[in-house]
């Protein structure tokens, strides 16, 4: 799974992943904020744009060509949309589609192949969002591959029953996510009695993460400084 | 030598009525170890879930002189450890190490210390070297292990396991059992492997329709309610 | 529906981000209040089960098949506030891991599909007291609107739709949310043969159908209103001849939306505009607050 790979990025060692996760987060916000209200100007700003984000990928020590190849997934969606509007007969407005999504893609990647999830969900933290919210994302990435797996061992089952790999019938597909929303459930019961086994009182205990440094600081503003720097070129 | 359970015509009934627990009378020393044997559905489980209270009937359980009350049920949770069936219930945490750590740090312990904890109850279980992994990328037998690691974070007296063979290919089964036969608490192993069970103990209790029919020796159990394999 | 980041204008995804920033928060307070601390395990999870659950197929025919999008169905077993942190949580999750729509373009996707869409779903079944009708609208409802203001952001934000594009883009929501009314019926006839504890009797939420109405009607004028419409409304105040009577009337700052203070027109114009809409977003919250002091949620039963 291409998820597998960000993962593994993710883990890896540089000075990008050194920084606290709120400073790649911001970093991240200012360029997609950048390349978001860039509407009118030179022509000259995307190239400009691309290498601040080659430059960055490069910081972080990770491959940039298979960072280039996986951003490029929005693309189909957006070449929809460019040819679309190239026929109504705005073709600049075609074309920033197409580069504001790629680059806006590529800048969010670059976030999530240098922060580790649990990393990510601290560093919102850090910057104030819900705290209720974060720790249901928490419990819904922790038990994604589980219920994934087990919904892929359903569909094999039945498949095996039914003789054939083609989709089921309408009800069946509904039993079958009828009886995996139950299990789901059932699940969650069994989570909350293991929690409540080890002393959990209601209040998650939040695990003190890494400081915000000076060092976060000056990266923070580094980026914020390049991004606004390209951005007012045009 | 104390009791660390002691449990008295214990009953409970489910929502719907039917009789769960039809008035167990059972007891533990400290440091000594038992198998609770019988079918699926005889109240083996229901039993296991009221020596720490997620449960409550009727009658008396005293788990290392503590009676089982709301008030009570704090320290309770860091005696007894409950390891349960499926380990993907049990390691609910982002990382191996923060689940460990969660009982201690449930318990009031500072993040720094839980953490301490945490790590030396990995070492003990040999899986330090996890420590920063995802539940997910872990074997089923090192699932079970990590689980083992967090109750042993919190000082627990008490180890309950759950079926805890039955996700286990053969290495994984050996590696717990060593690990099991280290450790000096005293543990309640509900299983239908008896092969399992005899590693670890000689004493059994077997359950039928909510009640304990018999306690003795495994061999005998095994013989009287033909149960071996 | 997910839309990625680069298509939306920066008054409308800055608009959407401050709309769903506090409502956000407004709703994870109450989905908090309602529901006791063994909720945060079961949110998480059924939100891993709806990812879960879009693996499988249902066909409609020659070769087709849809999709369970879930967030009609998740309202009515956990009960809307609940449903929109869950929703949120999982748009949250398929922007920054999955790279599933955009991140500055996550406060339109969650006010499309995890307030708008799940409040807008969750009325049907509310009036209609949980009958069958009521969960096939509240599934069509769901995704219609959650399309719906997807479409209006695209359009005001300049993408381009020639009214062909427009009608089939149409014709497929419409499809769409009549296969999700058609899943969310069955799966939870399914569940009702399965546990019929799973689900929730509509009747406390009359502040959040309040809400869902007014929500959705008023996020479609503010959206008007943040993008460019003030000079829309000069020009026809002009055209009118009310022009010298409005230039003295409307003296103050905000009404002309531009903001003394700030020297850039843009972004005094878009000050102007977020700050418009934060105050009917205000609005909205008080006339929730004022219609759930009245009557308190039904607690569930504990697990």
């Amino acid at each position: 799974m291409r998820h597998a790979r960000i993962e593994r990025w993710s883990c890896a060692d540089s000075p990008v992943h050194r920084r606290h996760a709120a400073a790649r987060i911001l970093a991240t916000l200012s360029f997609l904020v950048s390349i978001a209200t860039f509407r009118e100007g030179p022509i000259a700003v995307w190239p400009l744009f691309s290498a601040l984000l080659v430059v960055a990928i490069l910081a972080a020590r990770l491959p940039v060509f298979a960072l280039l190849k996986t951003a490029a997934a929005v693309l189909p969606f957006a070449l929809c949309f460019a040819i679309v509007t190239a026929i109504a007969g705005d073709r600049r407005l075609a074309a920033q589609l197409v580069l504001r999504s790629y680059l806006s893609a590529l800048a969010a990647l670059w976030l999530v192949a240098t922060t580790p999830v649990p990393e990510l969900i601290a560093g919102l933290e850090w910057l104030r969002a819900p705290r209720f919210l974060l720790q249901v994302m928490q419990f819904l990435y922790r038990y994604l591959i589980v219920l994934m797996e087990e919904a892929a061992v359903m569909a094999q089952a039945r498949a095996a029953r039914a003789g054939t790999l083609r989709a089921l019938h309408f009800r069946q597909a509904a039993g079958a996510a009828g009886v995996l929303f139950a299990r789901s459930y059932s699940r969650a019961e069994a989570i909350h009695r293991a929690m409540l086994a080890r002393g959990f009182d209601g209040r998650l205990p939040v695990f003190r993460r890494a400081r915000f440094t000076l060092a976060d600081a000056a990266f923070v503003a580094g980026c914020v400084a390049l991004a606004a720097g390209v951005r007012t070129l045009g | 030598m104390s009791r660390i359970v002691e449990v008295r015509d214990l009953r409970y009934t489910y929502e719907d009525g039917t009789a769960a627990l039809n008035g167990i009378d059972f007891e533990l020393d400290a440091g000594e170890a038992v198998a609770l044997l019988g079918a699926n559905g005889s109240g083996k489980t229901t039993f296991a879930h009221h020596l720490n209270g997620i449960l409550r009937g009727t009658g008396s359980v005293i788990i290392d002189g503590l009676p089982v009350t709301e008030r009570n049920l704090r320290e309770i949770r860091k005696r007894v450890g409950l390891v349960f069936q499926d380990s993907d219930n049990q390691l609910f945490m982002p990382t191996v190490l923060e689940d460990v750590a969660f009982g201690p740090m449930a318990a009031g312990m500072p993040v720094e210390d839980a953490m301490d904890r945490a790590r030396a109850a990995l070492d003990r279980v040999g899986l330090l070297a996890k420590a920063n992994k995802a539940p997910w990328h872990l074997s089923a037998g090192e699932k079970k292990r990590a689980s083992i690691a967090g109750i042993l974070a919190t000082d627990a007296r008490l180890l309950v396991l759950d079926e805890p063979t039955t996700f286990l290919d053969p290495p994984g089964r050996k590696s717990l059992t060593e690990l099991l036969a280290g450790l000096p608490q005293a543990k309640i192993l509900i299983t239908h492997d008896s092969a399992f069970a005899k590693e670890l103990t000689r004493d059994a209790a077997f359950f039928d329709a909510g009640r304990i029919a018999a306690r003795g020796p495994i061999a005998e159990i095994v013989e009287r309610f033909n149960w071996g394999k | 529906m997910h839309i990625p980041d680069g298509f939306l204008s920066t008054p409308v995804w800055g608009t959407m981000d401050v709309v769903a920033l506090p409502s956000i928060a407004y709703l994870a307070r109450r989905a908090q209040r309602e529901f006791q601390h063994n909720r945060i395990p079961l949110m998480g999870v059924m939100g891993a089960f709806i990812f879960a659950a879009q693996m499988i197929n249902f066909p409609v025919g020659s070769g087709t098949s849809g999709h369970l999008v879930g967030g009609a169905l998740l309202s009515f077993t956990l009960g809307p506030a609940a449903a929109s942190i869950v929703m949120t949580a999982i748009l949250a999750t398929q922007a920054l891991i999955f790279q599933d729509g955009g991140l500055l373009a996550l406060g339109a996707n969650v006010f499309n599909m995890a307030i708008a869409g799940v409040l807008a779903g969750y009325l049907p079944y509310m009036l209609l007291r949980g009958r069958k009708a009521g969960i096939f609208l509240g599934g069509v409802f769901s995704l219609l609107i959650s399309a719906g203001l997807a479409l209006a952001e695209l359009l005001r934000s300049g993408v381009r739709m020639p009214n062909s594009v427009l009608a089939v883009s149409i014709t497929l929501f419409t499809v769409s949310a009549l296969i999700e009314g058609a899943i969310t019926v069955a799966v939870m006839q399914a569940l009702e043969r399965i546990q019929p504890g799973f689900i929730r009797r509509p009747g406390g939420a009359r502040g959040m159908g309040a809400l869902a109405a007014a929500s959705v009607g008023l996020a479609g004028a503010g959206m008007w209103i943040a993008s460019a419409q003030p000079d829309g409304i000069q020009k026809l105040s002009l055209d009118i001849g009310l022009a010298s009577h409005a230039r003295a009337f409307l003296a103050s700052p905000l009404a002309e939306y531009r903001l003394q203070l700030v020297s850039s027109p843009f972004l005094a114009k878009a000050l102007a505009s977020l700050t418009g809409l934060f105050v009917v977003y205000l609005l909205c919250v008080g006339l929730s607050r004022v219609l759930t002091i009245a009557r308190p949620v039904p607690e569930e039963e504990a697990a």
